[in-house]
Formats: C-alpha cells, sequence, structure tokens
C-alpha cells in the first residue's frame, strides 16, 4: 500500500490499473478469456464494417434485430442500480451502504454496452458526429431517439462520477464529503427512471407499430428492470461474497429478494393485463402478438422461444416468492439466474422483433441473427464484463484496505 | 474504390448472409469468414485508400466533413454537387449530371392511384427501378403492388408477391410507396433532421448527412423507407445519370432512402417515372396548389379514400374508384 502522502490522481489510475493486471491465475485466465471473446467480436465487426448490415440477418421489414434488443434489455440493467442507491442514500441502510457501490459498477458497464450496441447498429458509425450538438444536429425535443442519447450519457457520467469521487476520497484515505455529491445522487435516483422511460417511449410513442404503441410499456420496462437488474446484481454479489475477504450480510441478499419477488409478480401481472388485452378480441391490432405466441402464415421462429421465457419466468418468480429452500442459496441462486434469462429472452427479442412484424403491410418474415451479430453481441457482453470486473475490483480493494473511516 | 474490390464483394456477402445461427453453421461461417478475411487482407481491398490519388482523398475529406444538405448555401451546393460528380467519375469514370435544384414557387405535390383501372402489370416498379438507380442485389423497390380480393380495402390483407399473368378475374391491385405524409412520423424521428418534407411536400432523406439508425423506418406506418443493407449494386450501363442531390444519385451503403417523387424529374415539370410508365392511366400526378390540374380534378369529382386515415399522418396520395 501507498504511503498517504504520495497519493494522488495520477497514482490514483496507476494503482486501479496495477490492481487489474495482477491477480491469480484463474482470474488472469478470465481476463485472457473475456480479451479473445472481445477479439472475436472485432473481427466479426469487421465484416460489417466491410460489407454494410447486409451481413446480419436484419432486413427492411425486421430493421431492428439482436443489438437492438440487447440494448433495449441493457437500459434495465442500468436503471437497477437505483435499487440499491435508493435504500442505501435516502433510507440509511449501512448494509446497502457497502453495496451501493458494486451496483453504481454494474451500471456503468451496462450502459457502456449500451452505447456499443447503438453503435454497432449505426448503417454510418463514422457519421456519429451527426449527433454531436454544435458541429452536428441533434433533433431535440422532437425525436425521442435524441432525448434516449441525452439520458443515457448523462446517466453514464453519473454513475461514473459519482462512484469516482467517493473511492478517490477514500483512497485519499479521508472521508467522502457527502454535501458535495448527494444532490447528484439523488438526481441519479430521478435518472433512473428516466432512462427507462425515454428508452420505452422510444417505442411506445410510434402509432405505426401497435404492439409498441402502448401505454403499459413504461411501467413494464421498469417493473421488468427492477427484477432482472437487482437478480445480476444478486449473482455479483454472492460471487464476491464467496470468491472475496469482501463479506456481504445476509440482510442485503434477502432484501434484495423483496425487491425481486415484487417487481417480478408486478411484470407478470403487466404481462397478463397485455396477454388479455390482445387475445380476448382480437383486432388486426393484435397481430404481432398473434406472431409472436402462435406463429403466422407458418412462420413459428419466436413461439417456443417466448413461451419458454414466460414459464421459466413464472417458475425463477415462484421459486424467489415462496422461498422452498428456506433461504438456502443453492436453491435462490439458480432462481435469479433463471429469472435474469428469461427477462432477457421476453425483453430482449420478445419484444423488438414482434413489433416490426408483420410489416405495416402485412407481410410476415422470421429473423435469426447471423454469426456476424453473435460474435459482435459476444463481444460487446466481454466488454461490459470487462468494465463491471475492474470497476468492482478496484473498488473493493480501496474500500477494504485504504478506507480508514 | 478498385475494380478488384467489385469483383470479390458479392461473393463474399452472398456467402455470409447465408449464414444463419447455429453452431455447426457458426463455425462454418467462421471459418468462411476467416478465408473471405484473409483474402480480404492479401487482395489489398483495405487498401483502397491508399490505392487513391490526391485529389480523391481532399474529396473525399471534404465530403465527410460537409454539412446537413439545409444549411448548406447555394454555392456549398454546388461544390458537393461538383465534388460528386467528379468523384463518380474518378472511381466509375461515369459522367453525371447531378443536379440541387430548389422547389418550384407555388407547387406542392400529391398522387392518386385509380383502384378501378390498375391491372397490377408492375411497369411502375420497373420504371421506378430504374429511374431512381435502386439496388438490383437485394432487389429493392419503392412501389409494391398488392393483388386484393374484393371487398378489401387494406394492402396488407392482399398478395404482394404475386407471379402470375394479370389481371386475374375478381381481384383488383393496389399500389403502395412512401405517402409524403404532410405530418410525416419518419422526420419526427429522425435524431440528426436527415430526412425532412421539402416546401413541395416531397419528404427527402441527406443521405450523407442519415446516421443509418433507422429509427425512421421503425417509425413509418406505410413501410414506405428502405435502408441499403449493403452498398447498392446497378449494372454500369442502367444507371440514370441524370440526378438530383436528394433524389436518385447512388445511395451510399447503410443509409436510408425513399420515394422523391422522382424529384429529379418533376422538379422540371416533368411526371413521376411511375406514371409516365403505367400503360392504364391508372396513376395521377399533379399540383394540389393548381385547381386546374388533374389531380385537384380528381379529388373534386372522385370518391378518394386514404391509407390508414385513424393514424393522423396526413398523407398526400389518395386511392380512388372510377
Amino acid at each position: 500500500m501507498r504511503p498517504l502522502h504520495e497519493r494522488n490522481l495520477r497514482t490514483f489510475l496507476a494503482d486501479v490499473i496495477r490492481w487489474n493486471l495482477i491477480g491469480s491465475l484463474g482470474f488472469q485466465l478470465f481476463r485472457i478469456i473475456l480479451l479473445g471473446v472481445m477479439g472475436l467480436g472485432i473481427y466479426a465487426y469487421s465484416f460489417q464494417a466491410r460489407y454494410g448490415l447486409s451481413v446480419t440477418g436484419m432486413n427492411d421489414i425486421v430493421s431492428w434485430g439482436f443489438y437492438i434488443s440487447n440494448f433495449t434489455f441493457l437500459v434495465g440493467v442500468a436503471a437497477a442500480a437505483v435499487m440499491l442507491i435508493l435504500p442505501a442514500y435516502v433510507f440509511h441502510d449501512p448494509n446497502f451502504h457497502r453495496v451501493v457501490i458494486i451496483g453504481e459498477g454494474v451500471a456503468v458497464g451496462a450502459l457502456v454496452m449500451c452505447l456499443t450496441f447503438i453503435m454497432v447498429d449505426l448503417g454510418g458509425p463514422l457519421q456519429a458526429w451527426h449527433l454531436i450538438p454544435g458541429i452536428g444536429i441533434f433533433n431535440f425535443p422532437s425525436s425521442i431517439l435524441a432525448w434516449d442519447v441525452l439520458v443515457l450519457n448523462g446517466y453514464l457520467l453519473l454513475n461514473a462520477l459519482v462512484p469516482a469521487y467517493i473511492l478517490y476520497s477514500h483512497y485519499k484515505g479521508r472521508p467522502a464529503d457527502e454535501r458535495k455529491y448527494r444532490p447528484f445522487v439523488f438526481l441519479s435516483i430521478f435518472w433512473a427512471f428516466s432512462i427507462h422511460m425515454v428508452t420505452a417511449f422510444l417505442y411506445q410513442g410510434l402509432p405505426a407499430r401497435p404492439f409498441w404503441n402502448n401505454p403499459l410499456m413504461g411501467p413494464r420496462f421498469l417493473a421488468s428492470a427492477f427484477a432482472a437488474g437487482p437478480a445480476l446484481i444478486t449473482l455479483i454479489l454472492a460471487v464476491i461474497h464467496y470468491s472475496t475477504t469482501y463479506k456481504i450480510d445476509r440482510s442485503v441478499f434477502n432484501k434484495l429478494r423483496l425487491i425481486i419477488v415484487i417487481s417480478a409478480i408486478i411484470n407478470l401481472l403487466m404481462l397478463f393485463s397485455e396477454v388479455f388485452k390482445e387475445f380476448y378480441f382480437p383486432t388486426h391490432h393484435s397481430s404481432s402478438a398473434v406472431y409472436l405466441f402462435f406463429g403466422m402464415d407458418g412462420r413459428t421462429s419466436l413461439v417456443p422461444w417466448i413461451w419458454t421465457s414466460v414459464c421459466v419466468n413464472l417458475l425463477a418468480t415462484l421459486v424467489l416468492a415462496f422461498n422452498p429452500g428456506k433461504s438456502n442459496p443453492k436453491v435462490l441462486l439458480p432462481a435469479c439466474l433463471f429469472l435474469f434469462v428469461a427477462i432477457w429472452m421476453e425483453k430482449g427479442i420478445g419484444l423488438i422483433v414482434p413489433g416490426l412484424i408483420p410489416s405495416p403491410l402485412g407481410e410476415v418474415v422470421d429473423y435469426l441473427p447471423t454469426w456476424v451479430e453473435l460474435s459482435v453481441t459476444l463481444g460487446i457482453f466481454a466488454l461490459g464484463i470487462t468494465i463491471v470486473t475492474w470497476l468492482i475490483r478496484a473498488a473493493l480493494i480501496i474500500e477494504q484496505d485504504y478506507s480508514s473511516v | 474504390m478498385s475494380v478488384k474490390k467489385d469483383d470479390h464483394e458479392p461473393i463474399r456477402t452472398d456467402a455470409l448472409l447465408e449464414k444463419k445461427s447455429s453452431r455447426r453453421t457458426f463455425l462454418k461461417g467462421l471459418s468462411i469468414g476467416a478465408a473471405a478475411g484473409s483474402a480480404a487482407l492479401t487482395a489489398g481491398c483495405i487498401g483502397s485508400v491508399e490505392a487513391a490519388t490526391p485529389e480523391e482523398l481532399k474529396l473525399r475529406w471534404q465530403e465527410f466533413f460537409k454539412k446537413n444538405y439545409r444549411l448548406m448555401s447555394q454555392e456549398e451546393k454546388d461544390g458537393t454537387v461538383a465534388r460528386l460528380e467528379r468523384l463518380a467519375k474518378m472511381r466509375d469514370n461515369i459522367d453525371l449530371q447531378m443536379g440541387s435544384y430548389p422547389p418550384l414557387d407555388g407547387v406542392l405535390y400529391g398522387y392518386a392511384f385509380n383502384i378501378t383501372r390498375c391491372e397490377g402489370f408492375m411497369e411502375c416498379v420497373t420504371a421506378c427501378v430504374k429511374e431512381n438507380n435502386l439496388d438490383r442485389k437485394t432487389n429493392t423497390q419503392y412501389i409494391r403492388i398488392f393483388e386484393m380480393e374484393p371487398g378489401k380495402l387494406d394492402p396488407s390483407t392482399g398478395d404482394g408477391r404475386y407471379y402470375h399473368e394479370v389481371p386475374v378475374e375478381n381481384k383488383f391491385y393496389m399500389g403502395t410507396q412512401c405517402f409524403h405524409c404532410e405530418k410525416a412520423p419518419c422526420t419526427k424521428a429522425c435524431p440528426t433532421r436527415a430526412t425532412w418534407k421539402e416546401p413541395d411536400g416531397i419528404v427527402v432523406v441527406d443521405y450523407d448527412w442519415c446516421i443509418g439508425c433507422r429509427y425512421c423506418q421503425a417509425a413509418c406506418p406505410y413501410y414506405g423507407r428502405r435502408f441499403n443493407w449493403g452498398k447498392p449494386e446497378i449494372p454500369r450501363d442502367e444507371i440514370t445519370v441524370r440526378q438530383h442531390y436528394l433524389g436518385n444519385r447512388i445511395r451510399p451503403k447503410g443509409k436510408m432512402e425513399k420515394c422523391t417523387f422522382c424529384i429529379q424529374r418533376t422538379r422540371k415539370g416533368r411526371l413521376p417515372a411511375c406514371v409516365e410508365a403505367c400503360p392504364t392511366g391508372a396513376r395521377v400526378f399533379g399540383n394540389l396548389l393548381d385547381p386546374e390540374s388533374e389531380i385537384r380534378y380528381v379529388l373534386k369529382h372522385k370518391k378518394v379514400f386514404r391509407m390508414k386515415e385513424e393514424l393522423g399522418t396526413d398523407p398526400k396520395f389518395w386511392y380512388f374508384i372510377d
């Protein structure tokens, strides 16, 4: 450990990098695998850069696919950090205070993935500067996409700078001044809701797509995010608890379970409400839902996908709600994993693709991502996981070894 | 852009397009991709920059940093048109006649489609593809013709992929294209204002300002927009050289495009290619502000209707029955 008087911003950054280059053999292997997967992503993207989006499975009818699906889902994961921030700062729960920084790290990783997914989905990524106000034109407030760019980048800044300030203060051996960062914490709470609502409005605001043009979209986004996000954070906390010396209090897991269960039940209720509306008296506005749940014109590629998702979602929610193993982590942790995957399936592909099928002129096509899309997506996931592990590792070392408060 | 590259490109993209996701095809795709990638490297395709002359590099640089069309002065518009013409000459040895002429005064274009007369020959589609330099490889078409059952008026109930002798007894035909809505959802959605409604009512795209996010495509309730998923391919001798900056110039890859009512023709007082090509006279085009125009006659004397009126998009495209 560096002596106190030698610590400054430069050594802070140097130390963060150093901590993330050293580590056990297993950890190094983990990093190399992540690096390899990112390499695969870059390699696959080189085809897209050369031949355009024609190397993806998308077409004029299904014009958004795997990239935008993952983007949409990850916005939810990013917003879920608020479920740790809220108890920690508003209800002053000391146990949550210890884990809030991990939630913020997950949010940063998720946001970087979101922005990368948008970039790889662009047909002209080199023209992305046209979005920057000043040198480009920003169609604000008319375009919801412009709003989305704004709220996502703002949330990234908030979630990166507040923890950076706190960690740096602790690194310097002094407590962080709460008066300085508290306003930003409260801002980030509102902001978390806004990134989710705005991303929902992106779809909800399109009368051309009846499947999306639905006022329940925003609230349902929030409910599913507050189930999937805390489920992921529970898993990450469990990994930290079992593989490091940074122990997480059991009450945190219990409270997270409560948050997940309530959100998952609200999510399922809203799903039921949507399904009722689509199928009790089907109109031509229900055709996307018909395609999704039962297939149309012999095209059924999403049918097994969505039913798997709904069933797994239901089972995982039941397990988390009734807690059959009496809080046995061997029961609850897999349930969290399954819930996370089920919501990813439903809120990613299960939401975006059927919104575009059938086309406004009634044409039904199936969509399957190509190996380019799958590899680029894996690469972006590897990037996100790398960022999260870097941030959390630095945070844990500072909180454990440097923080004298 | 070397000739060599064009020789290789279609084969490889075709091979890649076939690849759908399963583990086996994934691995197969990977190996084909690896082979294609190394072939690309050794063929020096990436070196299209180094193959370029200093003049070409300079022109491309200026093109990259140009403004949105609507912010350009006439001088700047002339400048970019001259650069695009020069680049086409240098790269493909084609003499383009590109223009950036403004809307005519006192003109608002409107379109009407006679569903009694149309017999589904699709001459309009062919003419449109040719006139507007549409990609032949993916078979891009602005116009869709649907074969309809009697009693239905919504094209989504019709068959848009019919391939048989027409007209068929007891069927009728309905064409769709961009309807140039007065309250267009696409222009509202665009995050960079790369698409807008011109004073003469034509909804256009600045292909060089578009970032290819495809939000407008999701927002369009009429399937009026097409995306350049790859680089468009048009046989050299079929290229229409009379072009407009906002119209039929050959689009770069990764950009949105759409029907422009043949802006390169109509702003010079000619009819759109589809109207001219129609053998049955089912298509009517004209100036809505001119009380003597044929389109005004149709709107006044025929029973007209518009598609998805309930969305409030106010299309300038009417269907009518004789």
